[in-house]
């Protein structure tokens, strides 16, 4: 097995979350995407970890996953008070800061 | 003290009159404003006096000095210095200058008593010295500019000093515009001189200008002609001329001080003091002449037909300073100056009877409404006699002498200068005529009623206030004349100030009897030793002889007035019917405002209301306004991008990235 | 044997992205989810990197999984409306995710990495390992490793900041929203209360 195959699919996850962002309307969902995005780097790093020979790929994933956890919970907050002050969940409604 | 440290003085003194007057002007008192400033001149006609001296204390080649007080511009090639220059010229001309200023503001302590602005009046006459003697004593052109400016300003001020009279600031504005036109003029010889020869110092500019210049090449006649513009613009000489009767709307002493004997002499030292040059440029100096002829014959003729006593003596204030402007062109430097003095001395003297004689008639002007004045008011009747008899150049009066000088000079110089003499003499029988048509008019007879009044009463006859020149109703708030007016018999400063003009104006002349003594020419000549010109003097014997055509002309034309407007006082009605033409030509002026008006005025006002209404429109405004509406529909169309949906940004995201990925792998490939 | 469980993790992998995308329930997105992150752990141990699989088991798919399903349960999953109110998005999308997917490959397959088609040098084992890797976190990236401690605790702060519950008279103060407290049972998108715009923002 070449690495090829891992980058490959590595840029065919992303290339889904992003199609996935761009289509879906649900918050919630759009997350779901963002994560299907950071995984897909996650996937490459390690791929090119496994490439080099050294291990810092694999640490760059582990902070990478740090990151996305932070992001998920500020996130997942934002929604819970949209959600609170019963707001539509639509990104299509929540469109005030607009010029 | 130095000759040049007095000058300082000299300069200094009505400046500082001047700011006290006018920034204490709600502390003093007017009794003490009207001190403070006539003192000011009084004493600034001491020192000049002490430059004279200390001048007259050194050898006649030595006799000049420059004194700079600090350099202002020395950079890019130009230096300006804050400098006067002191030589025999400026000296008389100071001399000149402070003498009547203080003979004129102890004038005004009486005669404008009454006004609301007399602290103004006062600020304003004081500014008008200093900026007169600043013109005078100028070391450099810019300094000289400087003062020709000032000067105007201070007219204006002064011409508008009623400022509530709607005839009073239009005729100020017209001062104004005129004054800059020849400005312009100057500003331009100025900017000529120093790229021709590097400086605008008098030293360096006179001294180098023989081995720059050719005699007669085009660029020495520009700035001649350019020079010329001013000095015609500030001694009011055609085409120039049609702000001087104009400005007789403002106060007498006004009119007597920078429209008699001070501001429209400008021109005349201007060309005195710029001789080198103009001998370099003969062309210009014979067109200078002949202005200087053509505007003495004009204005004679005018003032003949004129009857606003103060527009006449106007008139003749421009035809004599025709006399000194031809005298100075032609060569006759000391001549020309010798009349400048006479004639600042009877005209000054002129207009200040006059200004006791309207006071009496309650500001009115018009002569068809005055006579027998000699019977109400003997002083100042005398005084006008004896104005009128120097004026008109009646044998042994300083005019005589002055006058005569120039016209012996124009013959002995020969050529076509002789026509220049011819004209000076028609033009003194001219003069002669008109002079003594006042007198004639206002003086003898069955007193009007103004004057009954005074005679019966011994107090002033008061009308209601009334604009003299077009009849409007006014009141005597300020910037109106004052409710009071006053008389020369009744204000002792102002029997003072007459008394001593008519001194001067009586026997100023004998300091140079051809002849007998050569006190002025003697002193002046060798300011103009550099000039061939100057060398020309008229023998003796033709002198006597121009001096008894002189008497001749003069006594004839006294004669011609008497008979016409005392002994047969129905002939100059005869002559206006039959002479109808020529007589509404001289009562119009000659018709130079309506040409003026229609060549200049109508031509700019319409590329005035070109530019505003239809360039500042729809150019100027069009840019700025096309800008704006561009630049906000610009942010129209931007503002698109922002419609506030997440995914339509996720969109521009990921294509802007697609579209970068794009374009690096078509680049790497 | 690798080969075989590449593949078969690589379905699941996309299978599982596949379903977050389209799936209309956020529950079944969710679901969809674990098993991406789960085969994508499959595919960090075929890389021989232990740790971060494990981590991403525990991490990811035991964490962050929790979290989003008690905020789906919470939220509720509501179904979207049919009606794409951005033009040309249906249809952009697709294409643009296509042509990244091109892009990204071709940027890695066409150049001239030349290591990609090789087996790549030869590892220690131990490689990956949880030793190795506390190793590299402690000496080498401490403080990558400190800060992004600091960032989980700011991550923490400021949810619970956000999710806060407020009270009702609190809530009008804060500015942004001019519509009353509704009884908490309106929860349907019928019922939108447009949201009154703030200040000037209308062009």
């Amino acid at each position: 097995m070449t690495i090829e195959w891992y980058i490959v699919l590595s840029s065919l996850l992303f290339a889904t979350g992003a199609m996935g962002i761009l289509m879906r309307r649900s918050p919630i969902v759009i997350l779901l995407c963002l994560e299907l995005m950071l995984n897909a780097g996650n996937l490459a790093l390690v791929a090119f970890s496994r490439m080099v020979g050294n291990q810092q790929g694999q640490v760059f994933a582990l902070v990478v996953m740090v990151v996305a956890a932070c992001e998920v919970v500020v996130g997942l907050g934002l929604i819970v008070a949209i959600f609170r002050r019963k707001l539509p969940l639509d990104v299509d409604e929540l469109r005030e800061l607009r010029g | 003290m130095s000759a040049t440290a007095w000058a300082w003085l000299v300069l200094l003194l009505p400046l500082l009159g001047s700011l006290a007057v006018a920034l204490g002007f709600r502390a003093i008192p007017a009794r003490v404003a009207g001190i403070v400033g006539a003192a000011a001149v009084g004493l600034s006609f001491l020192c000049a006096l002490a430059v004279l001296i200390n001048l007259l204390g050194e050898d006649a080649e030595a006799r000049h000095h420059a004194s700079s007080l600090w350099t202002y511009a020395g950079a890019a090639g130009l230096h300006i210095e804050l400098g006067i220059y002191v030589d025999q010229l400026s000296a008389f001309m100071i001399l000149v200058v402070t003498g009547v200023s203080a003979l004129i503001h102890l004038y005004s302590f009486g005669y404008m008593r009454s006004d609301e602005g007399y602290h103004r009046f006062f600020s304003y006459l004081n500014f008008f010295v200093f900026s007169m003697l600043l013109l005078v004593l100028a070391g450099n052109f810019v300094l000289l500019i400087v003062g020709w400016a000032f000067v105007g300003f201070a007219s204006y001020a002064l011409i508008s000093f009623w400022y509530r009279r709607t005839t009073a600031t239009k005729a100020g504005m017209k001062a104004f515009v005129i004054n800059v036109v020849g400005d312009i003029g100057l500003v331009l010889a100025a900017f000529l001189i120093v790229r021709e020869l590097g400086s605008f110092d008098y030293g360096t500019v006179f001294a180098q200008a023989p081995a720059v210049f050719d005699r007669g090449g085009w660029t020495v006649t520009a700035i001649c002609l350019l020079l010329l513009v001013g000095a015609f613009a500030k001694s009011a000489q055609i085409p120039f001329h049609t702000w001087l009767p104009d400005a007789m709307e403002g106060p007498t002493p006004v009119s007597s001080l920078i429209h008699a004997a001070t501001m429209v002499t400008a021109g005349v030292y201007l060309i005195a003091r710029t001789h080198t040059l103009f001998y370099l440029a003969p062309t210009a100096a014979d067109i200078a002449g002949f202005v200087g002829l053509a505007t003495l014959l004009v204005a004679g003729t005018i003032a003949i037909a004129q009857t606003d006593l103060k527009r006449a003596i106007a008139y003749s204030t421009m035809s004599q300073i025709g006399y000194m402007i031809m005298g100075v062109a032609i060569g006759a430097y000391a001549q020309g100056l010798f009349h400048l003095m006479t004639h600042a001395f009877f005209k000054a003297l002129l207009f200040m009877t006059a200004g006791s004689i309207i006071s009496a008639m309650a500001n009115i002007q018009d002569i068809d409404r005055m006579s027998g004045f000699w019977r109400a008011m003997r002083f100042t009747s005398i005084c006008l006699v004896i104005g009128g008899l120097a004026l008109a150049a009646f044998p042994l009066t300083s005019g005589f002498f002055s006058k005569d000088s120039i016209l012996a000079y124009a013959e002995a110089r020969g050529g076509i200068y002789t026509w220049m003499a011819i004209g000076g003499y028609v033009g003194a029988f001219l003069t002669a005529i008109y002079t003594f048509r006042l007198v004639f008019r206002v003086l003898p007879g069955k007193p009007c009623e103004e004057a009954q009044h005074l005679i019966e009463t011994g107090e002033l006859y008061h009308g209601p206030p009334v604009n003299p020149a077009n009849g409007e109703a006014e009141d005597t708030e300020v910037g109106f004349p004052g409710a009071h007016h006053h008389i020369a018999e009744q204000s002792w400063p102002m029997a003072v100030a007459m008394g001593a003009l008519a001194v001067g104006a009586l026997f100023a002349g004998l300091i140079q009897v051809p002849g007998v003594d050569n006190v002025l020419f003697g002193f002046l000549d060798p300011a103009f030793a550099d000039s061939p010109l100057a060398e020309i003097h008229p023998a003796v014997g033709a002198e006597w002889r121009g001096l008894a055509i002189g008497a001749v002309i003069s006594v004839a034309g006294i004669g011609l007035a008497w008979y016409l407007w005392v002994a047969r006082p129905e002939l100059p009605r005869l002559f206006r019917e039959r002479l109808r033409l020529a007589y509404l030509l001289c009562l119009n002026k000659w018709y130079f405002d309506e040409a003026i008006e229609l060549l200049v005025v109508r031509p700019a006002l319409a590329i005035g209301r070109f530019a505003n209404g239809t360039f500042e429109r729809l150019v100027v405004d069009g840019i700025v306004s096309g800008t704006k509406e561009a630049v906000g529909d610009a942010g129209g169309v931007v503002r698109f991008v922002q419609s506030g949906f997440l995914r339509s940004y996720a969109l521009l995201l990921i294509a802007g990235f697609a579209g970068l990925a794009l374009y690096f792998l078509l680049r790497a490939t | 044997m690798e080969a075989v469980l590449f593949f078969v993790a690589a379905i699941g992998a996309l299978g599982g992205a596949i379903g977050v995308i389209a799936m209309r329930n956020p529950f079944y997105g969710v679901l969809a989810l674990i098993v991406h992150l789960f085969s994508l752990a499959v595919l960090f141990l075929l890389l021989t990197a232990a740790f971060v699989a494990a981590a991403q088991v525990v991490v990811y798919a035991g964490a962050v999984m929790v979290l989003y399903v008690f905020v789906v349960a919470y939220v509720g999953g509501g179904t979207e409306s049919a009606w794409e109110p951005i033009p040309g998005q249906r249809f952009l999308a697709p294409l643009l995710g296509a042509a990244l997917f091109v892009e990204l490959s071709v940027a890695v397959l066409a150049s001239s990495l030349l290591a990609l088609g090789q087996d790549g040098p030869h590892i220690n084992p131990g490689f990956g390992d949880p030793a190795a890797i506390g190793y590299l976190l402690l000496e080498k990236f401490l403080i990558p490793f400190e800060a992004s401690s600091m960032l989980l605790m700011l991550a923490a702060v400021g949810a619970i900041v956000l999710a806060a519950r407020r009270e009702p008279s609190e809530r009008v103060g804060s500015g942004s929203s001019e519509h009353s407290s509704e009884a908490p049972a309106e929860r349907s998108e019928d019922s939108l209360p447009t949201p009154a715009p703030a200040g000037g923002a209308q062009s």
